[in-house]
């Protein structure tokens, strides 16, 4: 069935240019919104390499915009996008991630290497990764359900010296084997 | 009830000329299916457009406010995604699958109606829109239609080009046909990409795809050549970054031929034409035309003075030529942000954002956004650009002293590779969960 419509497009082009009305600077959701392409909606990574953000701590999350941005941490994205922002976007960004729900993807791990992690992670990490890398100290990451290749990469990074430990973490790091340390990021992984 | 298919086509195909005439101040004519499907019973947005930016915007209207009902209108069953149909190209990847989404989980997650219909006109006055299932009001409309071929100024384009010489610029049947004719081209062949002036879809996809296919060559038929013949008189993305792989990787496979605009072409003779005289002829032969808003937003009277892009409110990406309709991803003009993925689904967020605001008159709120484009360099390499963007003197704006491109070392490239395969996961999971 056709249908003729006229005058529409007439009535239309009287339309003038919207107004520019005032509008309020970005709220934190605004700027954290944009991060979702990579981090997936909300942060909840759907990306193995890519680390959720959701319900990270917004210490962590803060500490890692501001060590991106100056470069004390490597990075290879996340250092030209931090420097597009503020202390006080960092501070908004971590305070709407930390609010989200955690998310747990469905990932492969190796369970042997699990159990064996959550002794090491108890006896080495807990201290700072505390209640199973659940919860961090200050601006220690939590860990838990984070995707394992993310996790992988960090630690190599980690043990090349590419990423610098904290002294107090390469203290517990440093005297463990590889395997012990990648039995830990398994167990982190097999968190739900 | 129904009408003659190829009566549609070529009605839609005259629409864009009524609809321009129109604004001239002749009478529009418009055709579609006049019944009203789907009455509107409270507030409701309708989204044109299942790809980059539409199926983000449904979702994030729903996520913001779930009663506001929206209805997302998309003519095919699945989306075939774009970014990364370069790899299939160039044999890095077995089939689309990967690249493949549906709609059923942005309708079971967030109550987001699907319409799989065309739509062949718009009614900003009585806010409805046209299509070939029948039509639809709006409170307010979201256009992401994408981008259309400017065929017309093209001597020799047909209707059947395409089938010979791919643009394969939309992802689907077109990227299909360019790797199949790669395959059957035998060793010692010669290639030829032909890109348009900026502005386009992709700012650094046709470098990429130089790049894949230079690889592929390499790898299978390392006596053919390859030439890119660039519109432009210099490459307009990631400069440093694709010459330097073109000069480390693809040397003696591969040429980079600047300023040389296509104004003709001969698909039978595998032929285009610089200017209309000098030829060019290759055996297999990517001829990319140069770009406009998607048909629907042409022959809505969106287009700006330019006749090719939507001029939009950085703020609200509202029409400047329609109230209530906005317009984002390549058919918007929206500043400093590319025509990329990432800008289409950064720009949906901050129009479902102030849509939902003016719906429930709220107060807008100001665009932050970001572009990040990753492109694959071999089999295992990638390098990236990134911008973050903001309003500034009511135009959006590249954030100064940030984003800019990899090391051009590449010694970040493999790790790239890694996190440019989780981006499409992510994003293409925003887009279909
Ligand atoms: C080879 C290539 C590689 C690319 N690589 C990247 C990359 O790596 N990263 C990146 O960020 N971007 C990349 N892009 C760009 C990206 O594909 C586009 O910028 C993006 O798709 C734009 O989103 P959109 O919503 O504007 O349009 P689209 O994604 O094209 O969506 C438009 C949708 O609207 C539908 N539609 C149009 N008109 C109608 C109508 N009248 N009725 C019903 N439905 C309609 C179409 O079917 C389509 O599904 C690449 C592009 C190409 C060609
Ligand atoms: C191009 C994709 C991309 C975008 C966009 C992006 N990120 Fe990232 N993000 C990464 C990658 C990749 C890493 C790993 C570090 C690296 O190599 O850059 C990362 C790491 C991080 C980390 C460290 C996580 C941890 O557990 O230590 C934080 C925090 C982060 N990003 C926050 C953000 C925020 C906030 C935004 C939005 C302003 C954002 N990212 C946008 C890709 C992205
Ligand atoms: C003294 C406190 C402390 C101890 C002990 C500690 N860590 Fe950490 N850990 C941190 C802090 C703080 C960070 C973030 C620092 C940074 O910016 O690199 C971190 C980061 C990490 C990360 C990167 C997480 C991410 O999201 O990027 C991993 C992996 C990690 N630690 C593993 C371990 C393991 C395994 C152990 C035990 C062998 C351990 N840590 C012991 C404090 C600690």
């Amino acid at each position: 069935m056709r249908m003729q419509w006229n005058g529409w497009a007439l009535a239309a082009c009287a339309v003038g240019i919207s107004s520019m009305a005032h509008a309020a600077p970005p709220s934190p959701a605004m700027l954290s919104n944009a991060c979702a392409g990579c981090h997936g909606t909300l942060g909840g990574s759907a990306g193995p390499s890519m680390p959720s953000l959701a319900s990270q701590s917004k210490h962590a999350i803060v500490e890692a915009m501001k060590k991106f941005k100056s470069g004390e941490r490597p990075s290879t994205i996340m250092g030209r996008i931090a420097k597009g922002y503020s202390d006080a976007d960092f501070a908004a960004m971590g305070e709407f991630f930390s609010k989200q729900k955690a998310h747990f993807p469905e990932q492969k791990f190796d369970a042997a290497k699990a159990d064996k992690g959550g002794l090491v992670q108890e006896k080495h990490c807990g201290r700072c990764h505390i209640d199973d890398g659940k919860d961090g100290k200050e601006d220690t990451p939590i860990t838990a359900g984070q995707w394992l290749p993310y996790l992988q990469i960090q630690m190599d990074q980690y043990l090349s010296g590419k990423r610098r430990m904290p002294e107090k973490m390469a203290e517990k790091v440093k005297p463990l084997s590889k395997e012990d340390l990648d039995a830990v990021m398994h167990f982190y992984a097999s968190s739900k | 009830m129904t009408m003659d298919r190829r009566n549609f086509i070529k009605l839609l195909g005259g629409a864009s000329t009524v609809a321009l005439a129109a604004c001239a101040g002749s009478p529009a004519v418009s055709s579609g299916s006049a019944a009203e499907i789907m009455p509107k019973s409270g507030r409701r947005v309708v989204v044109v457009g299942g790809g980059y930016g539409g199926t983000i915007a449904a979702k994030y209207v729903r996520m913001l406010d779930a009663s506001i009902e929206v209805v997302l209108i998309e003519r095919n069953q699945q989306y075939v995604s774009c970014p990364f149909s370069n790899y299939y190209i160039g044999g890095l990847i077995s089939d689309l699958t990967p690249l493949t989404i549906g709609y059923d989980k942005l309708t079971a997650n967030h109550g987001v109606k699907m319409l799989h219909a065309e739509v062949t006109a718009i009614d900003p006055a009585a806010k409805k829109v046209v299509t070939t299932e029948g039509t639809l009001a709006y409170d307010r409309l979201i256009v992401s239609p994408g981008v259309d071929f400017r065929t017309e100024e093209i001597e020799g384009y047909g209707a059947d080009t395409a089938d010979v010489i791919p643009h394969a610029w939309k992802a689907g049947p077109q990227t299909l046909l360019l790797r199949k004719q790669l395959e059957a081209m035998p060793d010692g062949g010669k290639v030829i990409i032909s890109m348009p002036l900026t502005p386009y879809r992709c700012p650094p996809g046709p470098y990429e795809r130089a790049c894949l296919i230079a690889n592929y060559l390499k790898t299978h038929k390392p006596k053919s050549k390859l030439f890119l013949l660039d519109a432009n008189p210099d490459v307009v993305s990631k400069k440093p970054l694709f010459t330097k792989a073109w000069s480390t990787y693809y040397k003696g496979i591969f040429e980079y031929v600047p300023g040389k605009k296509i104004t003709k072409v001969s698909a039978g003779d595998k032929t285009v034409f610089v200017e209309g005289i000098e030829d060019h002829k290759g055996d297999v032969v990517n001829f990319i035309p140069p770009q406009r808003a998607g048909r629907i937003a042409v022959a809505a009277g969106l287009v700006g003075d330019d006749k090719n892009w939507c001029p939009v409110n950085a703020t609200t990406f509202e029409s400047a030529k329609h109230k209530d309709i906005h317009v984002i991803g390549d058919a918007s003009v929206a500043g400093a942000m590319p025509k990329s993925g990432y800008s289409a689904n950064s720009e949906a967020k901050v129009c479902a954002t102030n849509v939902v605001a003016l719906m429930n008159g709220k107060e807008t709120i100001d665009l932050s956004g970001i572009n990040v484009c990753y492109s694959a360099i071999n089999g295992d390499e990638s390098v990236s650009i990134a911008g973050i963007y903001k309003v500034v003197d009511g135009k959006i704006a590249a954030v100064p002293n940030s984003g800019g491109i990899s090391p051009a070392d590449f010694s970040q490239a493999r790790l790239e590779r890694i996190y440019a395969e989780s981006w499409l996961r992510n994003i293409l999971t925003e887009m279909s969960t």
